[in-house]
């Protein structure tokens, strides 16, 4: 993301900040990747249906084939000991930068009042009790927007 | 290859695309459910190293999906699961986006948005939970990932060089 937001606003001058940061708060929104979503509406902004597909395309080709590589490679080689060895270590990393992303997003500014408890219910309702997403976010997304809702009053 | 898998691809993924707020982290939970341990389609470890390759890799986690569909029906599998988790949320982000701009500062805009935070944050939350659980088996790898986590939230080094330092931890025989 910091390298889309130079490309996009220091260098191709497409996006002014204010543009770019209220672009990426509605991207951070919507679900689907950041930077994917950043792409698409930028892509409209300027070239509409067809200007989201190009961008959304020239973003996600490369990485497609790259990681399909080496997945190969790990299908190939994975069951040798020393990679098996390796991806113990890389794996545990990995999960820790999924773990420091929680954490950063848990110490935003909109984070810091009641509307915390909703965090500690999906984290319970979720990764405690294994509840299946669709019908937890069906009961737990509306009551939350609700309390904003309330709270904002 | 049998159509089954590729149809279950299609209709689990396409629905994790339009939750997956904040991108892959989200649905991780979700998509260890219905992987690992709805279809069997890979062990718990199996999964944490593809999420480990996404990863490292360039380009967004969300491609994670590619090598489970790779792994699951080869390059159909892997080019019908990328498309259904990136095509009803690329065409909801332009629906929203067009809408998006005409109701500047308004009070449900901001509701909306306060109210979803809290809810993506304990999905992330959950996410980094069970990804811990699926990959480390033992205490040096609760420590890789507890290391790794401790320094990527007081530092702005690069996460491939953690992912680059633990691998080779792991070369060393010590997990």
């Amino acid at each position: 993301m910091p390298f889309a937001r130079r490309m996009l606003v220091e260098e191709r001058r497409w996006l002014s900040a204010e543009e770019f940061t209220e672009i990426l708060s509605l991207c951070q929104l919507l679900p689907g990747p950041n930077v994917v979503n950043v792409a698409v509406c930028v892509g409209a902004r300027y070239r509409g249906a067809w200007g989201a597909l190009a961008a959304f395309a020239g973003l996600m080709t490369a990485p497609f084939f790259i990681i399909l590589g080496l997945g190969a490679l790990h299908g190939q080689y994975g069951h040798l000991p020393a990679v098996s060895a390796s991806f113990r270590g890389i794996s545990a990393a990995a999960a820790g930068l999924v773990v420091a992303m929680g954490f950063k997003m848990a110490a935003s500014r909109r984070l810091r009042s009641a509307m915390a408890w909703f965090a500690v219910v999906t984290f319970i309702g979720i990764a405690l009790m294994r509840l299946p997403l669709v019908v937890f976010l069906l009961g737990a997304a509306p009551l939350s927007v609700v309390a904003a809702l309330w709270r904002a009053k | 290859m049998s159509e089954e898998p590729l149809a279950q691809l299609a209709m689990d993924f396409s629905l994790l695309s339009l939750i997956a707020v904040g991108g892959a982290i989200t649905v991780l939970p979700e998509m260890h459910r219905s992987v690992v341990e709805m279809h069997g389609w890979m062990s718990g470890s199996e999964f944490a190293d593809l999420f480990a390759l996404a990863q490292a890799a360039p380009g967004p986690n969300i491609l994670v999906v590619s090598l489970i569909g790779w792994k699951v029906a080869g390059l159909a599998g892997a080019v019908v699961a990328t498309a259904a988790v990136c095509a009803p949320s690329c065409v909801l982000t332009f629906a929203v986006s067009r809408i998006w701009q005409r109701f500047p500062g308004a009070r449900w805009r901001t509701a909306v948005e306060d109210g979803l935070v809290p809810v993506t944050v304990g999905l992330m939350l959950a996410g980094g939970y069970l990804i811990t659980r699926s990959a480390d088996h033992s205490w040096p790898a609760f420590a890789i990932t507890a290391v790794t986590a401790a320094v990527v939230l007081a530092t702005r080094i690069h996460p491939l060089w953690l992912l680059g330092a633990a691998g080779l931890i792991g070369l060393a025989g010590w997990v």
